[in-house]
């Protein structure tokens, strides 16, 4: 590890990796630091995402794709199912990924784009000068080390500290987190080319239960709750519960735990210095509980801002903030609008989730888009009105 | 304080996202707990293990 470098990403998860190889394919001097001594290991995920968006990143290749699934049903707490085709499904489903193979496939790319890469290396502080960050002090396999750059960037996900030592307030609130608990559950009955979601407070408080195929008869089956609505009840406590209704046949073979950001972007993404990306950011979406693809699309604009500064030699607050900018205006809209969403649908009792999922009986949702969704829900509930209409 | 049950922990980092303290910190396998700990006991209530606990300070 050198002592000085253009960029110094720490966190190598999608976001992280993104931003190390866009620097690095712009010529920077790039080092990308990973605490843990396995990128992409443990996994924290239930692993869907998009097709398309993920091919504007990086090669589909069937090492990490477990399924590919054309469609999602959600079923509502007394049982009644919505099924959306893919194209509405939006962009957490489309594959069902392998990310212990994935995110080190991203790393990979960032390597041999020209990134310096180092695991068991944490960073455990910044170094400011003049209240201006310019580098890290560390522990790279436990002897301390210090490395300069001109810009940091936190990628360091839902665990976020980088952010807290610049200055920017990461905490996230318990109302504002989705924690989860999943299983990887083999030998059970399930619908391979399909998502599934179940609703209602009394599987997952605030949140939803998922069943992603990895194969045939192989699924993550997992679920959110929201951390405001602990009341003595883990996450593991209601998969478990689920489990036993659902699959008690099951056999789990791995256990995954962790949690989403649902707070919507943090209004400041950058300072003097240094940018966030990805979960360290808050940019998953507050709904879906998504975050690799939104992940990669701010570890893009990271890359590529950066990269101009650096060449430009302006690295003022005023020029990293274009990155704020970029990135409010590629996922900004969206994001606010699902936290509205989510502040809605965490509120709703199971009997409205009901009589929803009741009243678009028979809509074909073949010809249908997300806003024509809410629209037809606002139709066919008018009540709903006041409370839907500022998502559009 | 808090106490971790390393056996039950899932190494997340959920409880390090909610402490308003900074005063949790996961490395690998490994929970840290340091002295900005104000038992506020946010953490205990978002592991999705039940891992953590708000217990009294033995003197
Ligand atoms: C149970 C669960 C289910 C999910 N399901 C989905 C899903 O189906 N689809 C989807 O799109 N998203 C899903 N997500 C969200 C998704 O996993 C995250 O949004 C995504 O991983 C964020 O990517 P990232 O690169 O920002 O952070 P991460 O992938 O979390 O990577 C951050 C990395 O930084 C490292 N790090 C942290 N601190 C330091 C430090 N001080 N020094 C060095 N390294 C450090 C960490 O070890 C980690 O490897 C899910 C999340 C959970 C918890």
């Amino acid at each position: 590890m050198k002592s000085n470098y253009d960029v110094i990403v720490v966190g190598a998860g999608p976001a992280g990796s993104i931003a190390a190889r866009t620097a690095a394919e712009q010529g920077l001097d790039v080092l990308l630091i990973e605490k843990r001594q396995e990128i992409g290991d443990p996994v924290r995920c239930a692993e869907g995402t998009g097709k398309m968006g993920l091919s504007q990143f990086i090669e589909p290749d069937p090492r990490w794709i477990c399924a590919e699934v054309t469609g999602a049903r959600i079923f509502a707490p007394d049982g009644t199912c919505i099924e959306l085709n893919e194209k509405l499904a939006g962009k957490e489903v489309g594959y069902v990924l392998e990310r212990k193979i994935f995110d080190r496939a991203v790393a990979k790319t960032a390597a041999r784009a020209g990134a310096e890469v180092q695991v068991k290396t944490q960073a455990t502080s910044l170094i400011k000068e003049n209240g201006v960050v310019c580098g890290i002090k560390g522990k790279h396999r436990g002897e301390d080390f210090e490395a300069r750059a001109k810009v940091v960037v936190g990628a360091d996900g839902i665990e976020s500290k980088v952010g807290k030592w610049a200055g920017i307030n990461t905490t996230l609130k318990p109302k504002d987190i989705e924690t989860c608990a999943q299983f990887l559950v083999t030998d059970i009955d399930i619908r391979a080319d399909s998502c599934d979601f179940y609703m209602g407070n009394l599987r997952a408080p605030g949140g939803y239960v998922w069943i992603f195929p990895k194969g045939k008869r192989e699924a993550n089956v997992g679920l959110g709750m929201l951390g405001s609505r602990f009341t003595g009840k883990h996450p593991i406590d209601y998969l478990h519960e689920f489990m036993a209704w659902k699959f008690p046949e099951g056999k789990i073979i791995e256990t995954v735990v962790g949690a989403v950001p649902a707070s919507g972007m943090l209004k400041q993404l950058s300072t003097s210095g240094l940018v966030l990306v990805g979960d360290a950011g808050r940019v998953s979406d507050p709904i879906t509980g998504g975050g690799i693809y939104n992940g990669m699309v701010s570890g893009r604009i990271a890359g590529n801002v950066l990269a101009d500064a650096i060449k430009a030699n302006d690295l003022s607050v005023k020029k990293l903030q274009r990155y704020d900018r970029e990135v409010r205006e590629a996922l900004g809209k969206q994001l606010d609008r699902n936290y509205k969403a989510k502040e809605f649908v965490v509120k709703a009792e199971d009997s409205l989730m009901n009589s929803v999922a009741r009243s678009l009986h028979g809509v074909n949702f073949e010809e249908m888009s997300v806003p024509k969704l809410l629209k037809e829900i606002i139709t066919r509930n008018p009540s709903m009105f006041l409370e839907l209409a500022g998502l559009f | 304080m808090i106490t971790v049950n390393r056996y039950r922990c899932g190494y997340c980092g959920a409880c390090v996202s909610v402490c308003p303290r900074d005063a949790l910190d996961l490395v690998e396998t490994y929970i840290e707990v340091d002295d900005k700990c104000s038992n506020c006991g946010i953490c205990t209530k978002v592991c999705p293990m039940g891992a953590l606990e708000l217990v009294e300070d033995e003197e």
